[in-house]
């Protein structure tokens, strides 16, 4: 008798997110992370997408917290999605590594969620959102954990971030600007902001949120469905 | 460094190691039948260890281990053997602890404890704490074999010094196996020759620490939940409770004497895994 | 064989999530135990000739060639709280992960599947290290430092330790490293004849209960 492991789980073939089909032949969730500064609105986002998305799709996140599990319990508190559908993931002091240099946790915790809602005949997840620590303007996601992401800074940090650049500002797949609401009371200039990050970024897009607002969160709910359009077309 | 030149065997004259003494006690439990009375067809007392029958409880068999002299000193080889066969239900306690002390001899002592528990047996190994002198040697293994429906309950304590005094060297080694696979393998090394065995890894200050092992295939199939035992301010020691890969439960417990370590297990014992010690 | 291969496996940047693992040293800074670099060196003497050399022995016995299923009953058996069994058998998932990226080989695919939830980190670090051309020695060296390289990154971050004491620690702790490599092979060289038993079981008391007690924190920065 071994009491440890029970469960028998179908064995993966896959390293990483390079590969995009499941064991059994199907193309897997596609999984988008969040990065950006600490105090941006990145769990916001997250509650706000899971929200705006939940009733037409099947959703899990993964959060990466600095001091472990304080996101995942603002969103099980905020009731975003079941418990089951959440999962964290400690990341020793070091978030940036948890989701670039060494991926494995995140991997396994995503790969978990897959693996879980694949079997119980729910029907497998069509998105997985993997939310990083907070962090600096340098951390981004491997693209062997995801396949598109998305980097907040907000208008409190200042305007001159879009214009220092930096690997989030600059490569992300989406530039979230959240904060809006507060530019008036902290002097940023919002089109300085947006033609600053089309200098960084060319033709990459960039929202502009406000999520205290009634459906603030839209912009970024939009992209996620192109994406996610695109990445089932592709599979077709 | 130095190397120490072997001297060379000297056939017919210094062959025998020590001078220390060799003694094997031995228990053999069997059931009177079906769910009968166990008896003790073989109870047999070897040099310091004497054997004593005690009274019991139902069906149970009851021996006392009686020190009948100091033991082990250096150079000495006790072992016990107890075998509980098919049925029988059988518990063993000792007199008093027993007192690793130095020898006269250079050289280590041994003792061994070999267990063996039949389908449908029950053992009960509950000696009073092993308590290892300054400038004492011994190696210590403790080998259970248990059958597929045997049953256990084991304590394990050691007190490393005397009070006021340095230990000497204990090497114990508790080895489980249970229906033909490991259950548990645990080695401690501590005193004199045991790199980092007084740090915070292992035992930090602490001078008493034990075991207890309970072993029953129906009730843990379900794992025992985790529980923590005492505080590590207020200096009562610490410990935990916890499942081990099979059916069993296991307490890990570190004190600063032994009385505050049988605190811990007894604790642990009557309020988590209700039994009786 | 390429010896280079073990500076691949040792490297600390070896992607096998590590990093998010203190080895115990989160609970003991907590305690006040590991206060300093002295404090920290007397720590990671004893996890190292305890789990250290349990880690080694295993680790030589599967880089030569022994039943890594049963070597994988023996750390199970070697490791008494849960706590641990569960990190142990997380961490070899993820270090089967990377070695299979980095080492394919059939050995490795034999273990994944066999257990797909993970086997204990130093039975696939052993297994992987054969898989590289390692050898025994080279297995239980790459998992010795680990486990002392592990604790020691820690400190540096819960105590903002200085970094160059930190590291003067580890090149402290060569000798014993030596020590346990060596004893963690010989032991392993035994097995044909002797079984799985000829395996170290050093146990460490403090580090088994203080894991359980760390694992049931709400809010902790190292998974273990």
């Amino acid at each position: 008798m071994h009491l440890d492991h029970q469960d028998t789980f179908p064995e993966r073939h896959t390293y990483s997110a390079a590969d995009p089909v499941r064991a059994d032949g199907r193309r897997r969730a596609l999984r988008i992370g969040l990065g950006g500064p600490v105090g941006t609105g990145k769990t916001a986002t997250v509650a706000a997408l899971c929200r705006a998305l939940r009733d037409e799709l099947s959703i899990a996140v993964v959060t990466n917290d600095i001091y472990t599990r304080e996101d995942a319990e603002f969103l099980l508190r905020e009731a975003v999605l079941p418990a089951e559908r959440i999962a964290a993931v400690e990341t020793g002091a070091c978030p940036h590594t948890a989701i670039r240099d060494d991926i494995s946790a995140n991997l396994e915790a995503v790969e978990d969620l897959e693996a879980a809602f694949s079997a119980e005949g729910v029907g497998p997840l069509d998105l997985v959102l993997v939310e990083s620590g907070g962090d600096n303007l340098t951390a981004t996601f491997s693209k062997g954990l995801v396949d598109a992401q998305i980097f907040v800074i907000d208008v409190a940090g200042g305007d001159d971030i879009p214009r220092k650049g930096g690997p989030g500002v600059t490569t992300a797949d989406l530039l979230v600007i959240n904060k809006t609401d507060l530019a008036p009371y902290v002097g940023v200039d919002l089109e300085g902001m947006a033609r600053d990050a089309r200098a960084q970024r060319g033709e990459l897009p960039v929202a502009f949120t406000a999520l205290k607002a009634e459906n603030g969160v839209k912009p970024v709910a939009d992209w996620v469905r192109h994406q996610l359009a695109h990445w089932t077309a592709d599979a077709a | 460094m130095t190397l120490a030149v072997p001297a060379p065997a000297r056939p017919g004259t210094a062959a025998l190691p020590t001078a220390g003494l060799r003694a094997t006690a031995r228990i053999t439990a069997r059931a009177d039948g079906v769910g009968g009375a166990t008896r003790l067809p073989v109870l047999d007392g070897d040099g310091p260890l004497a054997l004593r029958r005690v009274r019991g409880y139902g069906h149970q068999a009851r021996v006392c281990v009686v020190g009948a002299m100091s033991a082990p000193l250096g150079g000495d080889r006790l072992a016990i053997e107890a075998v509980a066969e098919e049925g029988a239900a059988l518990h063993i306690t000792a007199a008093a602890a027993t007192v690793a002390l130095p020898g006269r001899n250079a050289g280590h002592a041994t003792y061994d404890v070999r267990l063996t528990v039949a389908d449908g047996a029950r053992l009960e190994w509950l000696p009073e704490p092993l308590i290892s002198a300054a400038g004492s040697d011994l190696r210590m293994t403790t080998t259970v074999e248990l059958a597929p429906t045997a049953r256990l309950v084991l304590r394990e304590e050691q007190v490393l010094g005397r009070t006021g005094e340095p230990t000497g060297a204990l090497r114990s080694r508790l080895t489980v196996r249970r229906a033909g696979r490991t259950l548990l393998d645990q080695e401690t090394a501590y005193g004199p020759g045991a790199p980092g065995w007084d740090t915070a890894a292992v035992l930090d200050g602490h001078r008493a620490t034990g075991q207890l092992l309970v072993v029953e295939p129906e009730r843990y199939a379900e794992p025992v939940g985790v529980r923590l035992l005492g505080e590590a301010a207020d200096g009562a020691g610490q410990g935990v409770l916890a499942p081990l890969a099979g059916p069993a439960a296991l307490v890990t417990a570190v004190a600063p004497d032994a009385l505050r370590l049988r605190h811990l297990l007894d604790e642990a014992a009557r309020s988590h895994l209700q039994i009786g010690l | 064989m390429s010896r280079a291969a073990l500076l691949v496996l040792a490297d600390g940047r070896f992607p096998a999530g590590g990093h998010a693992h203190s080895g115990g040293a989160e609970p003991a800074v907590a305690a006040g135990h590991i206060k300093d670099a002295v404090t920290l060196e007397r720590f990671c003497r004893g996890r190292l000739h305890t789990a250290g050399l349990v880690a080694a022995g295993l680790a030589a016995a599967a880089a030569a060639g022994h039943d890594p299923l049963l070597l994988d009953d023996a750390a199970d058996a070697r490791t008494p709280v849960p706590a641990l069994r569960t990190t142990a058998r997380k961490l070899g998932r993820q270090m089967m992960r990377a070695a299979r990226a980095t080492w394919p080989g059939p050995d490795l695919d034999a273990l994944a599947a066999a257990r797909p939830r993970g086997a204990h980190q130093p039975v696939v670090l052993g297994v992987a290290a054969r898989s590289a051309g390692l050898e025994p020695l080279d297995a239980a060296y790459a998992v010795a430092y680990e486990n002392i390289s592990g604790p020691a990154t820690a400190a540096v971050r819960l105590l903002s330790l200085d970094p160059f004491d930190a590291t003067a620690v580890l090149a402290r702790l060569a000798a014993d490293l030596d020590r346990v490599a060596q004893q963690g092979a010989d032991a392993a060289a035994r097995v044909a004849l002797e079984g799985t038993d000829a395996l170290p079981a050093a146990s460490a008391p403090l580090l088994d209960i203080t894991a359980e007690a760390h694992a049931a924190w709400p809010v902790r920065l190292f998974a273990s």
